[in-house]
């Protein structure tokens, strides 16, 4: 399958935008990414090991925390994997006079 | 950064048409360099929705499954998602607390308009630099806009670009 790599994320992918993975889960394309590029992993999970709360993985067009399966959803040689860093903001609307998001 | 004056014009009526709500939206283009400094060529601009429609007044977000898209698509036409827009409705177009801590595209430009009463005011383009999140920083960086069809024709708006 292929695993697309955000902008920000290239540089720990030898500039690579889409890498070839060979898996049967999310986790195994994952765990085979991990193992390509070691750099990639803290910028994934914490340092606990848990996905960061900003960054999405999309199986195609569904994200995979709400896959029934989650990350031990099959794959296909066909499917592409997303990863997808979040775009947000936000003002303190506390305060007055603070800039908005 | 460098954009058009049709991309640029477009982002900044996004805000005046949004408003008094924030707009968002996606910038794809391609990563270049020049002496040694990153510029950011932007190509277009794809709105995207803003999802929080509880707090759209000064909050925004783009949904993950609408960045899967515009990436796709931005990939159809080589390229890349090398920034976002979002406005400041009656606030200055500085970022945020906020706004800092959830940027996580390094090397991607952050482009805040304010809007005040319905008018798009200053653009201001942020580069989010450094190598982890630990280190990231918003650093100003100058709005490049090219093809002015008449450049003498509106000089408020090149003020605003200074
Ligand atoms: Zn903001």
């Amino acid at each position: 399958m292929t695993i697309e790599i955000p902008t920000p994320l290239r540089v720990y992918t030898a500039n690579q935008s889409a890498v070839a993975v060979d898996a049967n889960t999310v986790t195994e394309a994952v765990s085979a990414l991990l193992a390509r590029y070691p750099e990639f992993k803290k910028h994934l999970y914490t340092p606990d090991g848990k996905l960061r709360s900003f960054v999405n993985l999309y199986l195609n067009d569904e994200d995979v925390r709400y896959l029934p399966q989650g990350e031990e959803s099959a794959v296909q040689p066909s499917d592409t994997l997303s990863i997808i860093p979040s775009i947000a903001g936000g003002g303190l609307a506390v305060q007055a006079g603070a800039p908005s998001a | 950064m460098r954009l058009s004056q049709q991309v640029y014009d477009a982002l900044r009526e996004h805000g005046e048409q949004t408003y008094p709500h924030e707009c968002c939206g996606v910038l794809l283009g391609r990563f270049t360099s020049e002496d040694g400094r990153s510029v950011n060529d932007v190509e277009d601009a794809i709105r995207a929705g803003n999802t929080r429609t509880d707090s759209a007044h000064n909050r925004y977000n783009i949904a993950p499954h609408e960045l899967v898209k515009i990436q796709r698509t931005g990939r159809e036409q080589g390229l890349d998602i090398v920034g976002f827009y979002h406005s400041h409705p009656d606030h200055p177009a500085q970022w945020s607390p906020t706004d800092f801590a959830e940027a996580h595209w390094i090397g991607c430009s952050y482009v805040i308009t304010a809007v005040e009463k319905g008018a798009a005011r200053q653009t201001n383009s942020f580069l989010l630099t450094g190598a982890t999140e630990d280190d990231k920083a918003f650093q100003n960086e100058t709005i490049e806009v090219t093809g002015q069809l008449d450049p003498g024709l509106e000089p408020e708006l090149k003020a605003d670009i200074a």
